[in-house]
């Protein structure tokens, strides 16, 4: 009985020293950087913050998705230091953070480029915007109509809550009302293996997630490339930020300075992303 | 000495089970707080009947009609195909299976239950949805149907493994009174066993039920997310699970957007709590009927 009540308390010593002990270690690494929000900016994100830790061992990042809003909402909480998004914060995102006396501050830390897909039996190499803003109104819907064989349109779009689907809305739809019965899919990934397996598919993703499953169209006469985003010539690019409070200072300037310079650039065109350079 | 610990350990032990119940009125203010804003903008009834569910439009609508009947459709899909499987296992293990099939096919079926639903999503995705278009000459092959489909297999366990409890909870008596009085096999299993179970087998089918119409991941990605109210089986269509799933992580938090997916929660869950509250009194009733009830 004794022993074991010895060994009982022995036991609950170490249970509570092995907690003080992994609370200081959390506390020593001090430098530490949260990142959250987009799923876009996520790839970009990721090797960053892994190759600069390398470099800075003292400073420790976290990357978490979420998506765009997500990433906004926590830097105004003040639970995240950079929220990631693939799309301008609102005007009322602005507005609840001057009321927490947070300012939005944005980072242009790369550029995407938006890629109209279809499925690659399918023979059409090209449309215009007109042409891409009736399929996804419903106002084409068999791809006879555009040049294509004699069947009926699958139209495939992000959810409409994404910031990918706000870009595409923006710039394409010009905010009319998308068809109804479109296939509303919620990762980049999803829209491409649907239109993979889709014959009579159509749908977009950013640059970086088109593979040989699907093939990527002309769009007003131009495929969408480094080049042509950058001259300008190709119609469907965005830029990608990360949100800061306030102009970047410390550790965050520091880590923002990596992913704008030379390192920093050459890891977004790995994957798949335009430099901003 | 001894009944201090004791006291101490009763206390513990009852906070640790009263803390679920802690949980659940958490929750359920939560889903209550977040969700009724948008029916102080939009009202009730335009929200549950609306037909046009565009919620990052100028001007948004917020009409979930088309979801919750996508919810009850897959759902139905999906009971239509675990209640044959499921009864029909719990069936074959409990009155026909030898002991080697026994202890084979109850792990097996168990496995089933324990993979995660993103891996069914994954299978959906890329197996059934592009055979079912191949099959059935379908323009997408993300439809109800492949939902209800993977949702039914995903079901399939928990029908399985309550029905075979309710059919093993039938006394042994029962059987032996059946066969003494002549009955074959068959009608010993048709007039005696099932009726006695059929409460635990109908709990078992609600439980199953409210898994199908909670499940998110799956129905998420075989689905194919189209707001419209169905009209056939083989249509892309958006369940409320999927909605929620798919916006909550990119809208504006405390936007109306953000209080109507909490509102959708909100009626979720008053569904859910509608199923399970007929489950439970289906199987008192069945307790009752066998002399288990206190």
């Amino acid at each position: 009985m004794k022993i074991s009540k010895k060994s009982n308390s022995i036991f609950l010593v170490l249970i509570t020293l092995s907690f003080v002990l992994t609370s200081f270690g959390i506390l020593a690494a001090e430098k530490a950087i949260v990142l959250k929000g987009s799923t876009t900016v996520l790839p970009i994100a990721q090797p960053c913050a892994e190759v600069f830790m390398d470099q800075s061992p003292n400073i420790d990042i976290s990357v978490q998705g979420g998506g765009s809003g997500v990433g906004i909402a926590s830097l105004i909480d003040g639970t995240c230091d950079i929220g990631n998004s693939s799309r301008p914060a609102k005007e009322e995102e602005i507005k609840t953070a001057k009321e927490k006396g947070v300012e939005i501050y944005a980072n242009i830390i790369a550029r995407d480029a938006i890629a109209v897909i279809v499925n690659p039996a399918n023979q059409v190499e090209g449309l215009t915007l007109d042409q891409i803003k009736d399929i996804y109104l419903g106002k084409i819907s068999n791809w006879s109509e555009i040049g294509g064989k004699d069947q009926a349109i699958v139209v495939v779009s992000r959810d409409s809550a994404s910031g990918t689907f706000e870009t595409f809305n923006e710039l394409v739809l010009k905010k009319e009302k998308l068809r109804p019965d479109a296939l509303m899919q919620a990762s980049n990934a999803a829209v491409a293996t649907t239109v993979a397996t889709t014959r009579g598919a159509i749908g977009y993703v950013g640059l970086g997630y088109v593979t040989d499953k699907v093939k990527a169209i002309k769009v007003n006469n131009t495929l969408p490339s480094k080049e042509t985003v950058n001259d300008n010539s190709y119609p469907l690019a965005r830029p990608l930020f990360m949100y800061t409070n306030g102009q970047p200072e410390g550790t965050i300037k520091e880590f923002l300075d990596f992913v704008l310079g030379a390192e920093g650039q050459k890891l977004v065109e790995e994957n798949g992303f335009l430099s901003v350079q | 000495m001894h009944k201090k610990k004791e006291k101490i350990i009763r206390w513990v032990f009852s906070i640790l089970a009263f803390s679920s119940l802690f949980f659940l009125v958490g929750i359920t203010i939560t889903l209550f707080t977040s969700g009724l804003p948008v029916f102080r903008e939009k009202g009730i009834l335009e929200f549950i009947l609306g037909k046009e569910w565009y919620p990052t439009y100028n001007p948004p609508a917020f009409g979930i009609l088309p979801l919750i009947m996508a919810s009850f459709l897959v759902t139905i899909g999906a009971v239509m195909i675990c209640v044959p499987l499921g009864v029909g296992s719990a069936l074959f293990i409990n009155e026909l299976a030898n002991h080697r099939q026994k202890a084979i096919l109850k792990p097996i079926i168990e496995i089933l239950a324990s993979i995660p639903s993103i891996v069914y999503g994954f299978f959906g995705m890329v197996l059934v949805a592009p055979c079912l278009q191949k099959i059935f000459h379908l323009p997408v092959g993300q439809t109800a149907f492949t939902g209800s489909l993977v949702l039914g297999i995903m079901a399939t366990p928990t029908v399985c493994s309550i029905s075979e409890d309710a059919l093993s909870f039938v006394p042994q008596s029962y059987r032996e009174a059946s066969l003494a009085l002549g009955g074959n096999r068959w009608q010993t299993l048709t007039r005696v066993i099932i009726p006695a179970a059929g409460s635990g087998l109908s709990t078992g089918i609600i439980l199953g039920m409210s898994r199908a119409i909670g499940e998110t991941m799956t129905v998420l990605m075989v689905t194919g997310g189209a707001a419209i109210i169905p009209t056939s089986f083989f249509q892309p269509v958006r369940p409320m699970t999927a909605t929620i799933a798919a916006e909550m992580g990119e809208t504006v938090v405390g936007s109306i957007h953000y209080h109507a997916l909490f509102a959708i929660g909100l009626v979720l869950f008053l569904i859910t709590l509608l199923f399970n509250i007929i489950a439970e009194i289906i199987s008192r009733r069945y307790r009752l009927k066998l002399g288990l009830g206190r």
